[in-house]
């Protein structure tokens, strides 16, 4: 390899293109010596378009939401403090929640950023590997004393999320054009996203419902996911809830936890 | 464990090659797109993709794209493997690259000479390099590790530039010509790029075509490409991608053809995509050139550059 001083273009290049306060790099020029300084500002405007569209497309709700000003002059701070680092844009984005919740101008809308967590988490599901799900009739097989100790797989695009608000009926409503009715965003929901073939689906759990879903996601037994359960809604079906889950494309197979 | 629908994981995988596809058009293959297409059925011609859109685990961007190879040859076009960079290229990067030709056995396979990747950020653009000879040995040692892993010679595309370097100690095509007789890659010739980087930097387009190893070109891209003012006011082409193939690299077009014969050749469509008929339209067109050519010369003859 030849020696690193030889190859500090990128690192003389890459600085001014995040950071409108640098000026054009020495190291670049029009042509017979003319200024480079518009020219240099194609990589810029490249650069930052770019990134700002794909956060745009990865939280269109967000966008539809706060409208497109609004959303474009707050995504531009983030991509010039966040850069993606990995060249895969659909992973890019997972820390814009967190900027949404402290962003200034945000603070109106404090459930913006639970509405950004689920589109995070419902693009990870589009992109999750593909997998089927379990059969309810697998469940039905298992004997009744088994079913304590019993642990549930979890698909790979499964994912709960909580929030202290409507996310859920907020994101619902603004993922399409269709037009939003009133909500009472203080009511607060927990979805579920899964996509048991092609189609993302994200749905509201009932009471305890993420509690229940979260602890059955991260591989703990049935026994300890009902009771945290019905500690938090006294009221829980776990039936319905089990059934729920399993429809929803939320797991792949059933392990027997006290032998693992 | 998971009941995972396809075991294998592509990494693994054995690397088939697919056919040389010869004197065909193609296009960007755009998701919004794929209904039509799969109505009209098969069609003359191949697609190409942006092998990053691709690199997920699973879900609905790779059942689009079986089924698009099910029925045609496909191009798979890097866009981010940052081979123009001085930084050691992205392991993990390459290894998804290399599960991709073997997953989907590719007809053509590139990437650019340019760097999109510094330190840890991506910035989501091709950039610029100088053209020195430490950057040649840097290139080319990334190359040769590209066309490592994926057992085949990989296509340089030629790079569209809004600014020079003062550094530069060769032309764009000397460089380019160097690279290639190095590495033994072929290259992607994109006439668009080489309108827009001539009508900023004001050199000739036929120079550089002159001068261009025209006997390696494997493919050729044709794109549209937007209008803007320099610092002085000039003119300063910016390759958007977002329109017709304008009628001077039309023109070009012609011209490359007549020289190296019919290669495979694509309509890059990426933003502001139109309808599926109006890119089909555009394929027409650059394979109506091709048929011209190719019935023009015979068979024997065709590959002579």
């Amino acid at each position: 390899m030849p020696p690193e001083a030889n190859l500090s273009f990128a690192a003389a290049f890459a600085p001014a293109l995040l950071d409108p306060a640098r000026s054009t790099p020495s190291l670049v020029t029009g042509p017979n010596g003319k200024a480079a300084g518009r020219r240099y500002d194609v990589y810029r405007n490249n650069v930052t378009v770019s990134l700002i569209d794909a956060l745009a497309a990865i939280y269109p709700a967000v966008q539809r939401i706060t409208g497109t000003d609004f959303f474009r002059a707050m995504a531009r701070f983030h991509v010039r403090s966040n850069p993606p680092a990995s060249p895969l844009l659909f992973e890019y984005g997972r820390d814009f929640p967190d900027f949404i919740a402290q962003y200034e101008h945000a603070q109106a809308m404090p459930w913006l950023a639970d509405v950004a967590r689920i589109e995070r988490a419902w693009l990870d599901a589009y992109h999750a590997a593909d997998a089927v799900p379990l059969s309810p009739a697998r469940l039905s097989a298992v004997a009744p004393d088994r079913l304590a100790g019993l642990v549930f797989i979890p698909h790979p695009a499964a994912r709960c999320l909580r929030s202290g608000y409507a996310a859920v009926t907020i994101f619902a409503a603004n993922r399409d054009n269709t037009t939003v009715t009133r909500i009472d965003a203080s009511k607060p929901e927990d979805a579920l996203i899964t996509r048991p073939e092609f189609d993302v689906n994200v749905r509201r759990l009932p009471p305890g419902g993420a509690v229940f879903a979260s602890r059955l996601i991260s591989g703990r037994p049935l026994g300890d996911a009902a009771a945290a359960a019905l500690e938090a809604a006294s009221d829980f079906d776990i039936a319905a809830n089990i059934a729920g889950l399993i429809e929803a494309g939320a797991f792949t197979s059933l392990a027997d936890g006290d032998r693992s | 464990m998971s009941t995972v629908i396809r075991p294998t994981s592509p990494t693994a995988m054995p690397l088939r090659f697919a056919p040389p596809i010869g004197g065909v058009a193609g296009t960007s293959f755009k998701p919004e797109h794929l209904p039509a297409i799969l109505e009209a059925g098969p069609r003359r011609g191949f697609f190409e993709v942006h092998a990053e859109n691709y690199m997920g685990a699973g879900g609905p961007p790779h059942r689009a794209l079986e089924a698009i190879r099910r029925e045609h040859p496909l191009s798979l076009h890097g866009v981010c493997m940052s081979i123009g960079g001085p930084r050691p290229l992205d392991k993990a990067h390459l290894a998804r690259f290399r599960g991709l030709v073997a997953r989907y056995q590719p007809a053509l396979v590139s990437e650019h000479l340019a760097w999109s990747t510094h330190e840890t950020s991506f910035f989501n653009d091709l950039l610029p390099l100088p053209y020195t000879e430490a950057t040649l040995a840097c290139v080319c040692d990334h190359i040769d590790q590209v066309q490592e892993a994926i057992r085949r010679p990989l296509l340089l595309e030629n790079p569209s530039t809004y600014v020079a370097f003062r550094e530069s100690s060769m032309s764009e095509t000397e460089f380019i010509r160097a690279v290639a007789e190095r590495t033994g890659c072929g290259l992607l010739l994109d006439i668009n790029n080489v309108f827009v980087s001539a009508t900023n930097h004001g050199f000739s387009a036929l120079d550089y075509l002159a001068d261009f190893p025209l006997s390696r070109v494997g493919e050729i891209h044709l794109a549209g490409h937007a209008e803007q003012a320099d610092d002085e006011g000039d003119l300063l082409l910016i390759d958007s991608h977002d329109g017709p193939v304008a009628d001077a690299v039309w023109k070009l077009y012609e011209i490359v053809i007549g020289r190296r014969g019919a290669v495979p050749t694509l309509i890059e469509w990426d933003s502001r995509i139109p309808d599926w008929p109006i890119l089909e339209a555009e394929a027409t067109a650059a394979q109506a050139i091709l048929d011209r050519r190719q019935s023009a010369v015979p068979a024997g003859e065709r590959h002579a550059a």
